[in-house]
């Protein structure tokens, strides 16, 4: 029990990627938790790679790990910066409002 | 023993934050949960041997993901109530998906296991003896030395994707022009001025000393004293 395998951490990674889809549903109108929540997604991917690397001896695993964390700083900055113009142009920023940016 | 229960230790502070992370009304809690989520994670990532991994996801998780995240939400005046709004509605689809998707994953968790030559697969065996991080450099920087400079582009990408998004040009400041200010040579001259003259000319006039003051009338006490 007190042994820690590589089952422990599936699970942790899998209760924490659930955790991330359950709040993109819950908070379909806030995009800023939705953004918390694909980040709580890419932990738990990380936190994968990183059982499996241990679990193997193979760095590559934390290799990957590292690129999942450059790719997750990129998106958030993105994000976030879309967020900010997109409040100050309609002054919200409920989800359901950004179908009208179709044209 | 010690490492198993720090790992159920930190294992239960990072569900329960990730929990609170996805279900706090107010979403200043939120960041502040995500960040003690991301430390937790750390230390996991620590109990499993990757202490460079632990120490990347302090800095830049928390030292600038969260940073935005709380900047952008403090800096919004969004009313957050009002987005709260459908939480009740679309709570019971997202608890079915989410259960859902949690069966499959233990289902998958149950019958998976290794390859027999999973061994012999490796990419990058750890090597004995050095440290982690020491371990990660020679891999990084010889192996996969492109991807690591692509990664690079993508945040230089990121960057000034961001800077071009936010950045707005106010009409009404004033800047200086520093190209239009050298360009107009055929307009500026030197000339050495009279000494309390001023230059006489009418775009650079020195005002005139202003008319003196006619002297105030000495008061008078005619008639009655007061």
């Amino acid at each position: 029990m007190l042994d820690i395998g590589l089952t422990h951490y599936l699970v942790v990674s899998a209760i924490l990627f659930v955790l991330g889809v359950f709040g993109i549903f819950m908070n379909r109108k806030n995009v800023i938790v939705i953004l918390m929540s694909v980040e709580l997604i890419l932990l738990s991917v990380n936190l994968n790679l990183v059982a499996f690397s241990a679990q193997l001896g193979d760095l590559t695993g934390q290799v990957f790990a590292m690129f999942i964390l450059t790719v997750a700083a990129a998106e958030a900055a993105i994000g976030l910066a879309i967020v900010v113009i997109y409040f100050r142009n309609r002054g919200s920023i409920e989800v359901e409002d950004i179908s009208t940016l179709k044209g | 023993m010690i490492a198993g229960l720090a790992f159920y230790f930190f294992a239960f502070i990072l569900i329960a934050s990730a929990v609170t992370v996805v279900t706090a009304r107010n979403p200043v809690h939120s960041v502040i949960w995500l960040i003690a989520a991301f430390f937790n994670a750390a230390a996991l990532f620590l109990i499993a041997g990757a202490e460079f991994l632990a120490m990347i996801l302090v800095i830049v998780y928390v030292g600038a993901v969260a940073v935005l995240f709380l900047f952008v939400v403090m800096m919004l005046d969004v009313d957050f109530a009002q987005l709260r709004e459908g939480v009740q509605r679309y709570a019971p689809i997202g608890a079915v998906v989410g259960g859902i998707l949690f069966l499959e994953l233990l289902l998958v968790l149950s019958v998976w296991r290794f390859a027999p030559d999973a061994a012999a697969l490796r990419m990058a065996p750890m090597p004995e003896g050095i440290t982690n991080t020491e371990a990660i450099g020679r891999i990084l920087y010889t192996d996969h030395i492109y991807l690591f400079q692509i990664s690079g582009l993508i945040l230089l990408v990121a960057m000034i994707g961001a800077i071009v998004l936010t950045l707005r040009e106010r009409p009404g400041t004033k800047r200086q022009d520093v190209a239009t200010q050298i360009a107009r040579t055929s307009t500026v001259a030197m000339a050495r001025p009279e000494l309390g003259e001023g230059i006489r000319r009418e775009d650079i006039l020195r005002p005139l000393p202003p008319p003196a003051k006619e002297a105030p009338k000495p008061v008078t006490h005619e008639g009655g004293h007061h």
